[in-house]
């Protein structure tokens, strides 16, 4: 169970999941479970693999339907909401990557998306490349990104159509201590720097204490 | 450049595995082919092709008929295998086996039970000869995409529809662009399925819409004109190995590394709307391919009074009929031409995976390596070539090929086999290469970083996302020699025939219990094919449980 | 490794394919046997032929018992084996291309409308059978240079469905011209001559009655009149014909004069009579001919092979297994063939000189008529 952690001392909240419960065939994943995050904060879901951390990203994305439950965003709810009319960037754990694009269309997908001029997308896939500390990878194919290297083109893509809140599933697992440690700094820095709300999930207490505002903790069921 | 490309397989490597290949196509293919040309073909032949403006008109039609039954087929084939790719339900090995089955069954059969089927509106139309052609080739498309879209990562999607793009624009943007070298790969196959359709083409779409296959078989058997027609082969050779390589070329283009692993990503449908959905869907298939079966079967029960199972004891009790006369003509053993296609179709079962298998590998690591892309190019097309081929020339070819000493084995009864080998060849292939060319060729430096010697990562990696493919690959060539007609009747044989020329033997005589049991036969190599493709489908699917 | 096993397996197949062909030298150790066959007559070269194989080649549907040889084999020491080449038409595209270096020693089933082809293709040698006298003289007079033997007769006719007609008290049409009466619109089915031996056959039949320059107006009668083409005969008699276990749509085919029998002889339950009829005067007379191959290393005994085909005991199979008459008179007929076939004498014909050379054109004209 989560604690149902209420933000304090902030100004109301923007995203509010409610009572979400699912269950995938006899297993209960997750259980009247509750979160709320405010304006240009940052949230880690801290807890043990098989938590359910993620499966709640995936509800908030409406990639997956609760069983149970409701989320609002800006006080009214997108339960009907399709994925793609709600707004919300997730970073994958495994970046998922368009591997038949460059890094460019990798990170002006997005832009595509909300019919953005290219001069205008060109600019932001710039502007974004240099946030994430990569200036002129824009031609790169993305097969021959490092992992550090991918992770840093995932997180532009999804900052990229500028999300109203950023969900990111153990963005920094799987990378070697020292990057690892660099890489938590960074995204640290990156999130505050462009006022992001964000979610972040993790298994690791020191990644979620030094990116995070708030911890919330999940228990494994 | 050095002998060992990034693939770490050496020049010799690839040249063992590239030769089985070129010496089986050389010798069963090239080789007849070359010989009727030379000794069929005229300057008068050449004089009557030319001047002969009925061809120009048939070529025309063959193209465009088969260009739109391509395009059909693709497009209906997308849906099934989204849904076999994508979820997990109750009875989808089933429906994969189901969905199977009429690709292979001769088309003298379904065409039968398509035909009685068809409103009478539409008998004897191109529309017909379209929807036949769509319903037999549609599981070249299903199960040649749906391999390959069960290793695509869902979160590929998920990652375009957070990113604002609706479903059908990740569709559009994401799927559909990573699925396209096995897209083109399966329409390479029903193009040229369509092209060279004979059966579908006479029987529904009757005299006036002739293809250049039925041409070719009139000219060479009905006109005795064999030159003209080994010319008109040669000409739909080349138009369909243009093709051919068009396809290989846009394929070879594709060659993102996805990063694929052997993994079941299917997943249960949630919610009613989604269970709705695949429910309606997997009704609608089983309904599509259902119908027309179950025409075939209600045919091998239908005597000519009522319906009874005196067919079905004819075959397999052998009991007089009512008439005091013999269950079957006297020579034809229709339960004998049952274990004959089963010792056929493993020997070609077996002989394509091995040759296709390692001509599979040996395309993909010369196209790694720029400067023999086209060696491998070239390697796929030959492979390719057989389905394109007329089965006349095929068969008159090896009569005239293999007539001198020591290669006379004009009636030699493994010809059958190695026959339907050359035809299931390309499907082995066909399925593995999109499969091979996804791999990360990371994966394999990873391994080999990992101390693995080069021989060793192409088995870890090549190897284990191979077997999936591998044994869709075999229970489709098993399929093909089962139902396998064309190239069978052209050669001369001996002995028992194969069940589908039984089954066409058995229907080409007067009396209802004969028709009967011709309908018995096909109602029996529908269900082999079902259990044969059933039976791999299970092994593959234990595989992906350990995996 | 795979490969290795590739190439063994390769080279396993190559042995068994060389092995498994038996080459028609043929092992000339003289066994002392007396060739004792009452037919063998004049050409009998005894002792040589003993342990010789012999093949037939013949068309798919030539659905003759291996066990009908055996006495053939008791009595001369030849052992007779067939291989099957395609349909009629395929296989004699193949005798021709291997012309002088045959698959077999002896081919069966060219028909007369095959016969001119095969004789300009050079694919027989001559063989005059001492049988030939007890054979049917209009079916040995086609074959003057002793080419090829006449081995079974038939005919292509029209067959009807008799309940059909009673049921919509219709009369069974008689002579081909009432076909392209309105009464009978829209009921009959043909095979398209292009593609099938029995359309050709029926084809012929029209030319033969409405002669050169009639047959092209009988058949725009018959379109105009509702004739349906369909690509073989499987299609007309199976799907299209009423009175076939098809059930489809028409009471009149072109089919066989001896089809009916075999709605007979292959019913279960047995029927009181035969469910469908022939319209003699639509009939075609078809003779089948067999030929020792040009180029056998076994010339003689590829003659006997000849004799025993055209003997009481070959041809009295002939009916039952290749729905056929026998091409002698003393040779049995089932029951239901006296009973149910049809077999017309006096109606004309085409010489297969005439088919050979005019059929194409005849062919090219009837799908301008017809099917464009």
């Amino acid at each position: 169970m989560a604690d149902s952690a209420v933000p304090s001392g902030h100004a109301p909240a923007i995203l509010s999941a409610r009572g979400i419960c699912i269950a995938f065939g006899p297993r209960t994943v997750l259980d009247d479970v509750s979160l709320d995050v405010a304006e240009g904060e940052i949230v880690a879901l801290l807890g043990p693999s098989g938590s359910g951390k993620s499966t709640l990203l995936r509800i908030i994305t409406g990639l997956l339907r609760a069983d149970r439950g409701t989320v609002e965003l800006d006080g009214r709810s997108i339960d009907d909401l399709p994925t793609h009319r709600r707004n919300i960037g997730l970073v994958f754990q495994d970046e998922q990557l368009f591997p038949h694009r460059t890094v460019a269309q990798n990170i002006e997908f997005g832009l595509r998306m909300q019919r953005r001029p290219r001069t205008d997308r060109t600019r932001r896939v710039a502007e974004l490349l240099a946030v994430v500390g990569l200036p002129g990878f824009e031609d790169r194919r993305v097969t021959d990104l490092s992992g550090g290297e991918a992770k840093r083109i995932a997180l532009a893509r999804t900052l990229a159509p500028a999300p109203r809140i950023v969900l990111l599933d153990e963005p920094l697992t799987g990378l070697d201590r020292e990057l690892h440690d660099q890489l938590t700094v960074e995204l640290a820095r990156l999130l505050r720097e462009t006022h992001t709300t964000a979610v972040l999930v993790t298994h690791d207490r020191d990644e979620a204490a030094a990116i995070a505002d708030r911890v919330v903790r999940m228990e494994g069921r | 450049m050095s002998a060992r490309d990034r693939n770490g397989l050496s020049r010799w490597t690839i040249a063992a595995l590239a030769a089985p290949a070129i010496a089986f196509i050389g010798l069963f293919y090239a080789w007849p082919v070359v010989a009727l040309v030379h000794r069929a073909v005229t300057a008068e032949a050449f004089r009557t092709v030319v001047h002969d403006v009925s061809l120009r008109r048939i070529l025309w039609f063959t193209a465009w008929q088969a260009a739109i039954s391509t395009a059909a087929t693709v497009v209906v084939g997308l849906v099934p295998a989204w849904l076999l790719a994508r979820y997990e339900f109750v009875g989808r090995r089933f429906l994969t086996a189901l969905i199977t089955v009429p690709f292979v069954l001769p088309t003298v059969v379904v065409g039968a039970a398509f035909l009685a089927l068809l409103p009478q509106s539409l008998d004897q139309s191109v529309v017909a000869i379209l929807v036949a052609h769509v319903f037999f080739n549609v599981a070249v498309v299903v199960r040649g995409v749906g391999g390959l879209w069960s290793l695509l990562p869902p979160d590929l999607v998920g990652a375009a529809r957070t990113l604002g793009a609706s479903p059908w624009r990740a569709m559009r943007e994401v799927t559909l662009p990573l699925l396209a070298p096995a897209i083109e790969a399966s329409a390479s196959v029903v193009f040229l399925f369509s092209f060279t359709s004979f059966g579908v083409v006479r029987i529904l779409g009757g005299p006036s819409h002739p293809t250049l296959e039925v041409e070719i078989w009139e000219r060479a058997t009905r006109l005795g004109d064999v030159g003209v027609a080994a010319i008109v082969s040669i000409i739909q050779l080349v138009v369909l190995g243009l093709a051919v390589l068009w396809f290989a070329r846009i394929q070879s283009r594709h060659r993102a590394a996805i990063g694929l692993r052997p993994l079941a990503n299917r997943r249960r449908a949630r919610g009613w709307a989604e269970r709705g959905t695949v429910a309606a869907l997997s009704i609608a298939v089983v309904v599509a391919v259902g119908t027309p079966l179950a025409a075939l079967f209600e045919r091998s029960v239908r005597t000519n009074a009522g319906h009874s199972l005196v067919a079905w004891r004819a075959v397999f009790g052998r009991r007089q009929l009512a008439t005091g006369r013999p269950t079957a003509v006297s020579s034809l053993d229709p339960l004998g031409s049952l274990f004959t296609s089963l010792r056929f179709a493993l020997i070609a079962t077996v002989l394509s995976v091995i040759i296709g298998g390692c001509a599979s590998l040996a395309i993909v690591a010369m196209s790694r390596t720029g400067g023999r892309s086209r060696l491998g190019r070239a390697l796929d097309t030959g492979i390719m070539l057989p389905l394109g081929t007329s089965a006349v020339t095929i068969g008159f070819g090896v009569l005239v090929g293999f007539s001198v000493a020591p290669l006379d084995w004009r009636a030699a009864p493994l010809l059958i086999p190695l026959g339907h080998a050359l035809v299931a060849t390309p499907f082995v292939v066909r399925v593995l290469l999109p499969t091979l060319r996804s791999i990360d060729p990371h994966l394999r430096d990873a391994a080999s970083a990992l101390g693995a010697s080069p021989l060793r990562a192409w088995r870890e990696v090549d190897m284990r996302v191979m077997v999936a493919p591998l044994l869709t690959g075999a229970g489709f060539a098993a399929a093909i020699s089962l139902g396998e007609f064309g190239a069978t009747t052209f050669l001369t044989r001996q002995g028992r025939a194969t069940l589908p020329i039984a089954i066409e033997q058995l229907l080409a005589r007067p009396g209802a219990v004969l028709h009967a049991e011709g309908y018995v036969l096909a109602t029996v190599l529908a269900l082999l094919t079902f259990l044969v493709i059933g039976a791999f489908e299970g092994v593959r699917s234990l595989g992906d449980r350990s995996g | 490794m795979k490969r290795v096993i590739a190439a063994a397996l390769a080279a396993s197949l190559l042995t068994t394919a060389c092995g498994s062909d038996k080459p028609s030298s043929a092992s000339t150790n003289p066994t002392g046997t007396t060739g004792t066959s009452g037919s063998s007559g004049s050409t009998a070269v005894p002792d040589a032929d003993a342990g010789t194989t012999l093949t037939i080649v013949a068309y798919d549907s030539f659905a003759v018992d291996p066990k009908t040889f055996e006495s053939f084999t008791a009595s001369t020491g030849i052992k007779v084996e067939v291989v099957t080449a395609g349909d009629a038409g395929a296989m004699l595209s193949k005798a021709a291309l291997t012309a002088g270096n045959p698959e077999g020693d002896v081919m069966w089933g060219v028909d007369n409308t095959l016969l001119a082809r095969a004789l300009d293709s050079k694919v027989f040698q001559p063989y005059a059978s001492p049988e030939l006298s007890n054979l049917a003289p209009d079916a040995t007079a086609l074959v003057p240079g002793h080419e090829a033997t006449p081995v079974d007769e038939g005919d292509v006719c029209i067959n009807f469905d008799i309940a059909w007609f009673a049921a919509h008290q219709l009369d069974v049409p008689t002579t081909l011209d009432q076909l392209t009466d309105p009464k009978y619109k829209d009921l009959l089915v043909v095979e398209n001559p292009a593609t099938s031996s029995t359309g050709l056959a029926f084809l012929l039949a029209t030319v033969a009655k409405f002669g050169q320059d009639g047959w092209q107006q009988y058949w725009k009668d018959l379109r105009a009149n509702g004739v349906k083409v369909v690509d073989g005969w499987d299609q007309a008699y199976d799907e299209q014909f009423s009175g076939s276990s098809g059930k489809g749509p028409r009471p009149l085919v072109v089919s066989y004069g001896s089809s009916p029998p075999f709605e007979v002889i292959y019913a279960d339950p047995k029927p009181a009579a035969a469910p469908t009829g022939v319209m003699g005067a639509s009939c075609f007379h078809q003779v089948e001919f067999a030929g020792v191959l040009r180029g056998t290393d076994h010339p003689a005994a590829a003659g006997k092979l000849i004799d025993f085909l055209v003997s009481k005991e070959f041809q009295d199979t002939m009916p039952l297994t290749l729905y056929v008459y026998p091409v002698r008179d003393d040779a049995s007929v089932p029951a239901e063939f006296t009973e149910y076939a049809v077999r017309p004498t006096g109606l004309p014909t085409v010489s297969p000189a005439d088919i050979e050379a005019h059929a194409k054109d005849w062919i090219n004209a009837w799908t301008d008529i017809t099917v464009r």
